[in-house]
């Protein structure tokens, strides 16, 4: 029999879901946007919240504590969260959910996954991802943190930079090297409490935008694990955190291109509110063009999210439409907010409204997760170039 | 909910889409030198259209048709756009998505048996005439007349830029029955030896091998039999079959772009400059990352606008969205090969010209781009 073509990737349930994700966020999370803004940070309860509401677990199976949803579930929430009005929110969420964790599933033995990934979905224990260095960055395979086994026990040293929630964290799923000559297969993954003594947050880092999330430096100084510490197999940790970054780029444009979106709705309803020289500022070509672009573009990358979570949901793995992706939606998220601030003009510069800080927010997709330049590297690697 | 989806393609979209490809590539893409010079493709090319079934795809069997199944509709537009002349997929396009889908659609019974049966075996060729030398996009403003006189319109006026227009046995005009603006206007089917109908082909930059045409009606008799569609309302006719005509015309663009990259890649890797590889410099291979992610995104949103018209929906804005994206990105990946191709790329015996001068048009014909938004921007009320 011939199907029928269903034109969202959406079902009515994932709606039903985002119905709810919404109205949470504008309840509990928006109000407070201009305050955790300004004070540089948000409380933990938020976690906890959204952890009681099912909402970290969305694509968990529930025999770990998750809501057994499907990929597109999870890709709901990174949509809906952007509604919050902090982008710093949204990420530390994402961390939480779709970046420090899926390992702890994929890898983890059960006594890992009773320890960190069943609080982690309530939203009890923090987590970070620790792969970043001082000097290394998506140069993944140049991580210098070692990890030497001392009888039973593993002793690491190093240290991490641009910790999203590593100020905070309760726990950290860390990159280090294992084995220093072994290239690609020297690497292993650890989970480790942070209140581990050798584990010291240096800094807080103060960033250009993403203000209430915590972002840390940290040092790790003949820090000493049990065996067990290990998560998944030694030496495949390079592995094992490629695919962990695959993730982590398809839902931080997920989030990204949903906070244009937003954007693109005020800009409309702003080009139509605001009048100059006798009409409002959208019946100029200069304006609805522009915004016909944009809104083109945001189409266009959702588009292309859309079709890569779907494959990645199905169990694909498919790298070079992730990368393809985050390169064409962090180009475009930074483009529509650079494009809000002008249509906004002079009341987009100041710090009153919210424009100047979805422009500063929403430059970090292009460099986070790896950079624009990195994307092309893999894209063009992928082509055979 | 079980017999949804949401993928596009089936498993026989993809073997039919092979075997569409094969085709093009063995018995079109091998003539396209000699048509170019020649500045035309053969009449019986449209018979093989027509007797591999690529001309009925949309329509149901009691017209000869092998649908309805526009998913595989567009498959062949997308393999077409492939084929390496953009005149060809013109040619072809202009007859299977203009003048003959107007005749299903908007035709009475007896119009399909005369026009629709006959086209979709490729046995007569059609051609849609809307737009004028001093009408474009702006269809309202349409100037040819048909006056009634007893049984027949009398139709004097002028047409330009007509695919097909000079090849055609039969053209849907949209002529000025009634008064000004969009409610005086219908669509007339007007048949090639129609006394007081004459054409002249025009010279274009690209496109070569399809026919470009000025249509001229002075005293052209036509029976009122041949009204297509309910008289004054051919502008709604028109609107409504653009929809269809602009994705087309996205899908081509998102295809031609694949395949004019693929060849850029390809003169890239074997053309050597400082003792490597031209494709081995970070310059190229970025930028051709970028046009891969670009492409990417064309297709995703075109396929997006396919999936909401496949499904029934109102797709307005999208397909006006992936019409200006797909051509403008087909322009420009036409642009970057043939600056790859350095001067070869300027020479005429390369194959890279034909792309730059052929991805032109995309911007400009079926609506601009400025037309498309402005039609975006007036679904969200501005």
């Amino acid at each position: 029999m011939e199907t029928s073509i269903r034109s969202s990737i959406f079902t009515p349930e994932h709606e039903t879901l985002r119905a709810s994700v919404r109205a949470f966020v504008e309840r509990e999370l928006a109000p407070h946007a201009e305050e955790w803004e300004t004070a540089g940070d948000f409380p933990d309860w938020v976690f906890t919240k959204l952890g009681d509401a099912g909402y970290i677990g969305l694509a968990y199976p529930e025999e770990v504590g998750g809501q057994g949803g499907d990929y597109i579930s999870t890709l709901v929430l990174k949509e809906e969260m952007a509604r919050c009005g902090s982008g710093g929110v949204g990420m530390a969420v994402a961390v939480q959910s779709d970046m420090a964790t899926p390992p702890i599933l994929k890898f983890g033995t059960d006594a890992q996954i009773d320890e960190y990934l069943r609080p982690a979905i309530k939203g009890t224990k923090i987590a970070c991802l620790g792969i970043t260095e001082p000097g290394a960055g998506s140069d993944v395979a140049n991580i210098q943190t070692l990890a030497v086994r001392d009888g039973g026990d593993w002793v690491i040293n190093g240290r991490k930079t641009f910790i999203t929630n590593g100020v905070r964290a309760h726990f950290c799923t860390l990159v280090a090297r294992t084995n220093k000559p072994a290239g690609h297969h020297g690497f292993s993954l650890f989970l480790v409490p942070t209140d581990t003594p050798g584990w010291t947050v240096t800094k807080r880092l103060d960033k250009l935008g993403m203000h209430s999330s915590d972002t840390g430096e940290i040092a790790i100084d003949d820090l000493r694990l049990p065996g067990d510490a290990l998560l998944g197999v030694e030496g495949e940790g390079f592995a094992q955190i490629m695919w962990e970054l695959q993730g982590e780029r398809l839902v931080g444009v997920a989030g990204s291109i949903a906070g244009s979106q937003l954007l693109f709705e005020r800009c409309l309803q702003y080009a139509k509110d605001r009048h100059a020289f006798g009409k409002p500022i959208g019946k100029n070509q200069a304006i609805s063009h522009r915004l016909a672009t944009m809104a083109t573009e945001i189409e266009a990358a959702r588009q292309m999210i859309y079709e890569a979570a779907w494959r990645f949901g199905n169990g694909e793995y498919p790298v070079k439409e992730i990368s393809m992706a985050k390169l064409y939606g962090g180009i475009v998220a930074s483009r529509v907010a650079n494009e809000a601030m002008q249509i906004f003009g002079g009341a987009a510069y100041t710090m009153d409204l919210p424009i100047q800080r979805a422009w500063r927010d929403s430059r970090l997709i292009r460099i986070g997760g790896g950079t624009d330049e990195v994307m092309r590297e893999v894209i063009s690697k992928l082509m055979g170039l | 909910m079980d017999d949804e989806r949401w993928d596009l393609f089936t498993e026989d979209h993809v073997a039919f889409r092979d075997s569409v490809r094969q085709f093009i590539q063995k018995e079109v893409a091998p003539h396209i030198e000699e048509w170019e010079r020649a500045h035309d493709f053969p009449r019986d090319l449209y018979v093989r259209f027509g007797e591999l079934g690529l001309l009925g795809l949309k329509y149901e069997e009691t017209y000869g048709g092998t649908g309805p199944d526009y998913i595989a509709d567009a498959i062949v537009n997308e393999e077409l756009a492939q084929c390496g002349a953009g005149g060809v997929a013109a040619g072809i396009g202009g007859h299977k998505d203009l003048g003959s889908l107007y005749i299903y659609r908007f035709g009475t019974e007896e119009q399909r048996q005369r026009w629709l049966v006959p086209s979709i075996r490729g046995e007569v060729i059609g051609a849609l005439g809307v737009t004028e030398p001093g009408t474009g996009s702006d269809v309202a403003n349409i100037q040819t007349k048909a006056a009634r006189d007893g049984d027949h319109f009398v139709l004097s006026g002028q047409k330009a830029f007509i695919t097909n227009g000079s090849k055609a046995d039969y053209v849907v005009v949209a002529a000025r029955t009634g008064g000004e603006g969009y409610g005086g206007i219908s669509l007339i089917v007007v048949e090639k030896d129609t006394p007081g109908f004459t054409t002249n082909r025009m010279r274009t930059v690209g496109w070569w091998t399809s026919h470009t045409a000025e249509l001229f009606f002075d005293d052209c008799r036509v029976p009122v039999q041949n009204l297509l569609g309910p008289e004054n309302e051919g502008f709604v006719c028109i609107m409504k079959n653009f929809q269809w005509e602009r994705l087309v015309m996205a899908l081509a663009g998102v295809a031609a772009a694949q395949k004019t990259l693929e060849t850029a890649i390809a003169y890239a890797k074997d053309r050597e400059a400082f003792g490597r590889p031209v494709a081995k410099f970070q310059v190229w291979r970025h930028r051709f990352a970028d046009l891969e992610t670009e492409i990417a995104a064309a297709r995703a949103l075109t396929y997006h606008a396919l999936r909401k018209l496949a499904a029934g929906e109102d797709a307005l804005r999208e397909v006006s969205m992936a019409k200006w994206l797909a051509t403008e990105l087909d322009w420009k990946v036409a642009d970057e090969a043939v600056q790859v191709h350095g001067g070869y790329g300027y020479m005429m015996e390369f194959g890279v010209q034909r792309a730059w001068r052929d991805a032109r048009l995309g911007p400009i014909g079926g609506g601009t781009t400025e037309i498309m938004k402005e039609i975006i921007a007036k679904t969200y009320g501005l």
